[in-house]
């Protein structure tokens, strides 16, 4: 049980770029917080400093309070999973998993109590005398995460426990992850590049890139009001539809390459009149036939309960997304011509031209 | 290749059978010879059937020694101080090269490249290369005649070196977090790690080292002037008497039956880990 608490840290590689440019965070006791990003962001270097396994370049990290920066990885209080599962392989199970509390000099009993009452949890019961190689990809994730708990650490760091999983697993996996952290309410850090994983794992989030946190939040804060055109284009599936638009003053849209959208003056919010901004609309709330956005239908996804029409309007290609059943009532053809568009205010995200960044909108 | 060509197989199977004929009938001999009386094996021909002196001439070569030539120490001794000196080289040089390819491979030091090169080059300078001077040096620590001036010149080994190297290489970075995550220091992490993987790595070199180590002639040769130092292989060739004196042949034969014997033994008993640590690195 402890707190995280990262300031202003920073990494640069000797030599080197800068990789991570001054994080700032903190994450509460208990609280499992994800960490998405596209690969190359610093994510896993991030989650690696604060393991211990790279060195901090500037800026501090507290475990509970207490300055770790100097500290090896074994005095740090942490457990780390990671992405191979790193069990050690001449090792049975249960050696694996009493591997660091026999280094720590814990009593024998205690040993054998900890690693079996981790096994019932993980329901490894029966495999403790097996090898990892004998072993299934998530048996091996498993006796992982079991080597993780046994320590009873402050933090536990996830680096990407599921890439190696195939898909159905993976959601098993991470429904057992849920489990046990609501189970443990140990202090967890994850970090992955799935954003389902992050949207269904996280109490909190940080979307980063290029060593930078765009946005921290919950899931929903950060699916519904993104930070910035990257949140917005990397958070959702497909992802939002970004358009480069010049707002007049009286509420008239077109985008950059000249195309009026007859939105209606009454949803385009005062803040972004006059100017040039990106308009972002998530597919989802995108309805075919309103007014709005004239589009060229260029293909069609279906994926069985839902259909996905790309569309073309002026330069930029646009997806809506569409149930069914609403496909079933009106065929669409490859080369139509229609219209559609939002019809609620809320559901328009404007970001700035420059930088990208979210206009506030009241 | 899968080809159903019978009088193909034939031949190669003719052919096998051969050359095994070829290696294998020396050995009989040698062991025929060994069973016999010394006169017998005089004899032209010499008869190609088992004797009746197995027992009589083994124990005397391994007691009593030969009589004849200019040794008269038995081979018992020799093969002892093979034993010992096989075993040192091997197991030294699988010692020095497990740290050293340690050292090279997990740990940053100034000029750690140049030293890998340098271990690396001297594959190219075996023992008869640098025989002169690693002679000066040993008869300069006075260590002519032991066993320390037998074995210390022929531990390092660039081979075992860059084998556990290639190796170390292969065993995933995170297995060295997971452990220091854990707790476990560098030499912890050597011992608990890193010495169980590589077990059949360790197991195929110490049967190719250990057969190095028996069978090494010039060395011994050079720095042995006591009996009681002389390595078995030097022994037989002292059995053989030039000039006026009798060469006991069966004696000799019954020796060289026995030299064989170690390095036979190891490799039977070691064969399995020894296949497997040439093919595979197990993970």
């Amino acid at each position: 049980m402890a707190t995280l608490t990262l300031r202003s840290v920073t990494k640069t590689y000797p030599g080197g770029a800068p990789v991570i440019h001054g994080i700032d965070m903190e994450i509460g006791d208990g609280e499992f917080v994800v960490i998405v990003g596209p690969s190359g962001c610093g994510k896993s270097t991030l989650l690696r400093m604060v393991a211990g396994l790279e060195s901090v370049t500037g800026g501090e990290i507290r475990i509970d309070g207490r300055r770790v920066n100097e500290l090896e990885p074994a005095e740090r209080d942490i457990a780390m999973v990671f992405q191979n599962y790193a069990l050690y392989p001449h090792m049975t199970v249960f050696a694996n998993m009493a591997y660091g509390l026999k280094l720590r000099k814990l009593a024998k009993d205690d040993i054998r109590q900890r690693v079996e009452a981790a096994a019932r949890i993980l329901e490894l019961d029966s495999l403790l005398e097996r090898r990892p190689r004998q072993l299934s990809g998530g048996q091996r994730q498993r006796v992982a995460m079991g080597r993780a708990i046994v320590r009873e650490p402050k933090v536990f760091l996830f680096d990407e426990p599921l890439s190696n999983l195939d898909a159905k697993l993976r959601v098993q996996m991470r429904l057992e992850i849920q489990k046990l952290h609501r189970r443990l309410s140990t202090t967890s850090l994850y970090v992955t590049h799935d954003q389902v994983e992050a949207m269904t794992l996280a109490q909190r989030m940080i979307v980063m890139n290029k060593g930078l946190s765009e946005q921290i939040g919950t899931p929903s804060e950060v699916f519904e009001y993104p930070a910035s055109t990257f949140v917005a284009g990397f958070i959702g599936s497909p992802p939002m539809n970004l358009l480069e638009v010049d707002v007049g003053p009286e509420g008239s849209v077109r985008t950059a390459d000249g195309q009026e959208l007859a939105l209606g003056t009454s949803i385009v919010p005062p803040e972004v009149r006059g100017r040039r901004a990106i308009l972002g609309m998530r597919p989802e709330h995108l309805i075919l036939h309103a007014r709005g956005l004239p589009l060229e239908i260029e293909m069609i996804e279906t994926l069985g309960s839902e259909q996905l029409v790309h569309g073309r309007c002026g330069g930029t290609m646009v997806v809506v997304r569409c149930t069914a059943r609403m496909a079933a009532e009106n065929r669409l053809a490859i080369g139509d011509h229609l219209q559609c568009g939002p019809d609620e205010r809320h559901l328009l995200h404007w970001f700035e031209a420059e930088g990208g960044r979210r206009i506030p909108v009241a | 290749m899968i080809e159903r060509r019978p009088w193909l197989d034939m031949l190669a199977h003719a052919i096998l059978l051969l050359g095994l004929a070829v290696v294998a009938f020396p050995l009989y001999v040698t062991f025929v010879a060994s069973t016999q009386t010394a006169r017998e094996v005089a004899d032209a021909p010499m008869s190609l059937l088992p004797g009746s002196h197995f027992v009589e001439n083994y124990v005397r070569a391994l007691f009593a020694g030969s009589g004849g030539g200019s040794s008269g120490t038995p081979v018992g001794r020799m093969m002892w101080v093979s034993l010992v000196m096989a075993l040192a080289i091997a197991l030294g040089k699988i010692a020095i090269s497990l740290l050293s390819a340690f050292a090279v491979v997990y740990f940053r030091f100034p000029g750690r490249m140049f030293f890998f090169w340098m271990i690396f080059v001297t594959l190219m300078l075996p023992v008869e290369v640098r025989i002169a001077p690693t002679y000066k040096v040993v008869s300069d620590l006075g260590l002519l005649n032991s066993y320390a001036g037998l074995t210390l010149p022929l531990i390092a080994s660039a081979t075992a070196t860059f084998l556990f190297r290639q190796f170390f290489l292969t065993v995933p970075d995170e297995l060295i977090e997971a452990a220091r995550i854990d707790g476990a220091g560098p030499m912890r992490f050597f011992r608990d790690v890193l010495l169980p993987l590589s077990r059949t790595s360790i197991a195929a070199l110490f049967v190719i080292q250990f057969i190095y180590g028996w069978n090494q002639y010039l060395w011994p040769l050079l720095i042995t002037t006591q009996e009681d130092m002389y390595p078995v292989v030097i022994g037989i060739k002292r059995m053989i008497s030039g000039g006026d004196s009798v060469t006991e042949w069966n004696i000799v034969m019954a020796t060289a039956m026995l030299a064989m014997l170690p390095p036979v033994l190891v490799v039977i008993l070691m064969q399995k880990q020894f296949v497997k640590g040439l093919v595979d690195s197990e993970k």
